[in-house]
């Protein structure tokens, strides 16, 4: 009879697919290194969790910021009251300044454009709500993170076109590839009204090159459409290149107060650098008055805890500590993102050289028994199930290429990270031992690495169109192999 | 060229309303007792201001609850990752606790069906986004809560259709109240998929009888709707009649595990009962496991704070606290009620009877030049310009009759209401001294009560039919 909305029943909220699944199988045995240690590993999960001992101390040592007060003198009337979604402004402030700290204070904020929301979630969905209505689409590069299915079309109507990028090129936004999504999206009569981008990306773990920037802010330009930078991980970014915003950009090209500057939006949260998801505290920055004052009405739907930003703009305000953090930060994300890479390289597994976030994008491909989503999700399983690792597979990021996974490195102890490569190192060699052609295959790999095109069959959960590689004309390395229906080998060379 | 959403450009967010106007006004001029005593008295705020010492004085004695730590260990990592949508157990066990002990425990509530949001706000646009879709509408009784328009309509697509309600029976929801809603909505093209209340109301600051509610869970029985009761004011019952919650009429009629039982949902939060507008506590209660499913996830664009839920779970489960809490917050409301109430008669101003709530529904009628929503602008503007009381004219609730004012009380101190009291009365009579035929208005006012059936006319901010008596 449809007593309900189409929203509560329909599964736009993306929560089938595998992305969740895995995640709900990881809580059913999760490991712990006392109680389960033959447990599944959590490497789907991007947390940061390795410097929350540094704000313990902090906290201890600035009990009034905890406890409600300023100068020894109770405010918990004042904050309790304090709902007024123009934001806290000593919060605002601080985390202005932080937010050019993080990208070296090359460009500045200003708190009067901010909008705060609960979570980077909440920012997201509102600036949906702001820029796009039904029947409107965004286009976005894949691979992606699976939350914006939800996140951007669930309650908006809006729809997603991929951008869709490979590893030919690194997975690097390129200007054919954009201009195939903006017809896609006329083809299936949507009106696009932006690009959206991760940067640093989610899940390649990479930052955008300058020219990336260029060449989009060059397009939506020309298109006269939005750019949403969402810059969540941008104090995740542990080595060279450094990080640089869209900000900075259009800045260096003396593009401020020009009608592209209005249309570009950046979102931030407090969730990833420092490691505070379960606070809820997020952001807009708009530099279109228009956008931040809708935005800021309907932040009333999700604003951030008074106690919260409280807390936090005491934190933020202490540069010294902050300054501390991030150099700490990085040096151990960075840390730990080599024994991740060099412990995968001994079990013959490649990562795309990343310099951010909390995760690796892995290159799984030869271990697949055809180049097919099929057997990616075959693998998968196996890895959740029987190597008792949760890992997010690529197409459930919307990967066009099978074989690609995305694994957190920030949300476990070194030991675990060791346990779970271990754990890895074992079903790699399982399968090389279980292939009887395996220096067959080893060899026929040699040959196709040079001189074979493949044939990309992009069958997942979600609808994709069919690339046909003669439409696009950049310099195409020949890359990868179509592998016939027999067990993948072991690649032996590092 | 359209750039923006249409979201964006229209002004379904109703903040053009002379609720949020007077708002503003001040806010460039407020009131304070050493600084600007010629300022503007905040009364069109409802927050509950009169019990914060006893949540300072219980934070003093519990400074675990704030510093992160359980049993002198801390867990401020556990918190700081704590995203999980379902809620922090001890606070949804904590928190459903406290909803049956503010019905007298007649009814009890399972954590399974809660689904927590960023404050109230939060959870009836949730709700919305749940049951309606563009094409919907939802009958409302009116006066209601201005901020409805935004959180039910805006981004949802949503209509309201006013359940007309008049002072003619205090301002009680009648059937055919309701079937004139209900029809109207069908003139309009739209489905009707429910009604949502506020129980108490906001802005009359009555509990709903038990009659009232038999009627509306008959009604959406009979039209196979839904019913949301937001019960945001459950708490601030502070004489009888006693607070009856929907949920305790159905479990009275022995509706649990029927095809209604489903369709009826509980909006609830934090910010009247404790004062802790600022904290975004809000939940949605229901009985539909597909409506609880569909929430939890749309929360995620609304979660309350790890760092909140646990303050509040651990004032909650003191259960001689919140006990001793409830009792002193009734008698401070209603003794601050009383004093408005009191105030207001001083000055010839009568109100609604009214059991619950921070406010009181004020009856100015006889103050109007005319019977018309010009003159409740006219009074308005004077009230808060020259009299310097910001208080919410009943135009901005939906009202159908002009000259009634939501006047809040729970926000000041008690000489802050005194002066307030004091400036209204002598504004008062400044009209009645201007008035040159004051006597004739009095037998006029008096025959009026009795006699005359007024014509209503509508013209407002708002589009509204005319109605009928």
């Amino acid at each position: 009879m449809g007593l309900l909305s189409r929203r509560a029943t329909c599964n736009t909220h993306g929560q089938d697919s595998s992305y969740f699944q895995g995640w709900q199988e990881y809580k059913k045995n999760p490991y712990n290194e006392v109680n389960n240690p033959n447990g599944i590993i959590q490497m789907g999960l991007a947390e940061n969790q390795l410097c929350l001992d540094l704000l313990e101390p902090w906290l201890m040592k600035n009990p009034d910021a905890l406890g409600l007060k300023r100068d020894g003198i109770s405010i918990f009337k004042e904050l309790a009251l304090f709902q007024d979604y123009n934001g806290f402004p000593a919060f605002k402030r601080a985390l202005v300044d932080f937010m050019g700290e993080i990208r070296g204070n090359k460009v500045s904020f200003d708190p009067n454009h901010v909008v705060l929301t609960a979570g980077a979630t909440s920012a997201n969905e509102t600036l949906m709500f702001c820029l796009a209505d039904q029947g409107d689409a965004f286009l976005l590069p894949t691979p992606y993170y699976p939350g914006f299915d939800r996140d951007l079309r669930w309650r908006t109507g809006v729809e997603i076109v991929p951008i869709h990028c490979t590893s030919s090129n690194g997975f690097k936004v390129t200007l054919p590839a954009i201009e195939q999504a903006y017809r896609q999206a006329q083809k299936r009569k949507l009106r696009v009204k932006g690009v959206l981008i991760t940067n640093p990306s989610n899940p390649l773990g990479t930052t955008m090159a300058r020219d990336e920037l260029y060449l989009l802010i060059n397009f939506i330009e020309d298109k006269q459409i939005h750019l949403i930078s969402d810059e969540i991980y941008a104090g995740t970014v542990f080595t060279s290149p450094s990080f640089v915003s869209v900000m900075e950009v259009l800045k260096d090209r003396n593009l401020d107060q020009t009608q592209v500057w209005e249309r570009v939006h950046i979102v931030y949260s407090l969730s990833k650098d420092l490691g505070l998801p379960g606070f809820r505290v997020g952001a807009i920055y708009s530099n279109d008055p228009v956008v931040v004052s809708a935005a800021i009405k309907m932040s009333s739907f999700g604003l951030v805890s008074s106690q919260t930003q409280y807390l936090l703009s005491a934190m933020l305000f202490d540069k010294k500590f902050t300054k501390e953090y991030m150099s700490e930060n990085h040096k151990r994300l960075q840390k730990q993102q080599k024994d991740l890479v060099s412990g995968l390289e001994k079990a013959g597994i490649r990562c795309l050289d990343s310099n951010a976030g909390l995760f690796c994008w892995v290159d799984m491909r030869h271990l697949l028994k055809s180049n097919t989503f099929e057997a990616e999700m075959e693998l998968w399983q196996k890895i959740v199930y029987h190597v008792k690792i949760n890992i997010s597979p690529g197409s459930s990021c919307h990967c066009i290429e099978p074989g690609w996974f995305r694994v957190c490195f920030a949300n476990m102890l070194e030991s675990t990270l060791k346990l779970a490569i271990q754990r890895l190192k074992s079903f790699v060699s399982s399968i090389a031992m279980k292939s009887q052609s395996h220096q067959e295959l080893k060899s026929l790999r040699r040959k196709a690495r040079n001189n074979w095109v493949s044939r990309l069959s992009l069958q997942s959960f979600y609808d994709r169109e069919q690339d046909t590689t003669t439409e696009v004309s950049f310099s195409y390395r020949p890359h990868f192999m179509s592998l016939s229906n027999i067990a993948a080998t072991l690649d032996a060379a590092a | 060229m359209g750039l923006l959403s249409r979201k964006v450009t229209c002004n379904s967010h109703g903040q053009d309303s002379s609720y949020f106007l007077g708002w503003q006004e001040y806010e460039k001029n407020p009131y304070d007792e050493v600084k600007n005593p010629k300022g503007i008295i905040q009364m069109g705020l409802a927050e509950n201001q009169l019990c914060f010492d006893l949540l300072e004085s219980w934070l003093a004695k519990n400074p675990d609850a704030v510093s992160f730590k359980r049993e002198e260990q801390s867990i401020f990592k556990e918190l700081a990752l704590f995203q999980d949508y379902h809620g922090l157990p001890a606070f949804k066990k904590a928190l459903v606790d406290f909803m049956a002990e503010i019905r007298g425990n007649k009814v009890s509530f399972d954590t399974d069906h809660l689904v927590l949001t960023a404050g109230a706000t939060s959870a009836n646009e949730t709700l919305m986004f749940c049951l309606a879709e563009k094409g919907d509408a939802i009958l409302l009784p009116t006066p209601y809560y201005p901020g409805f328009d935004r959180d039910l309509k805006w981004r949802t697509g949503a209509e309201i259709v006013p359940i007309q309600c008049s002072s003619s029976n205090g301002f009680q929801i009648t059937e055919s109240a309701l079937e004139a809603a209900y029809q109207e909505a069908q003139r309009k093209n739209l489905r009707v998929k429910g009604v949502l209340v506020t129980n108490p109301s906001n802005p009359l600051g009555t509990t709903m009888s038990r009659n009232e509610l038999d009627l509306l869970v008959n009604f959406v029985t009979d039209k196979e709707i839904h019913l949301i009761s937001d019960e945001i004011y459950s708490g601030t019952v502070f004489s009888s009649p006693a607070f009856v919650s929907i949920m305790e009429v159905l479990k009275d009629r022995k509706l649990e595990n029927t095809q209604v039982w489903e369709r009826v949902h509980v909006v609830y939060s934090l910010s009247k009962d404790l004062g802790l507008p600022g904290f975004r506590v809000g939940a949605i209660y229901s009985n539909d496991p597909i409506v609880v499913a569909a929430a939890t996830k749309m929360s995620s664009f609304g979660l309350v704070s790890s760092q909140t839920q646990y303050l509040l779970s651990a004032m909650l489960s003191d259960k001689k606290f919140t006990k001793e809490y409830i009792s002193k917050n009734h008698k401070r409301l209603q003794k601050r009620q009383n004093k408005l109430v009191s105030g207001l008669e001083k000055a010839g101003i009568s109100c609604l009877e009214s059991n619950a709530g921070l406010f009181c529904w004020v009856d100015m009628r006889h103050l109007l030049s005319s019977n018309t929503f010009e003159a409740e602008m006219e009074l308005w503007k004077r009230i808060v310009y020259d009299v310097k009381l910001n208080i919410s004219p009943g135009s901005s609730c939906h009202c159908t009759e002009p000259g009634w004012f939501r006047v809040c009380f729970a926000n000041m101190s008690e000489d802050t209401l005194k002066l307030a009291m004091q400036r209204l009365k002598s504004f008062v009579s400044s009209i009645t001294i201007d008035n040159q035929t004051h006597q004739d208005l009095k037998n006029m006012r008096k025959k009026n009560r009795t006699k005359w059936v007024f014509r209503l006319s509508f013209q407002s901010f708002h589009d509204r039919e005319q109605g009928e008596r």
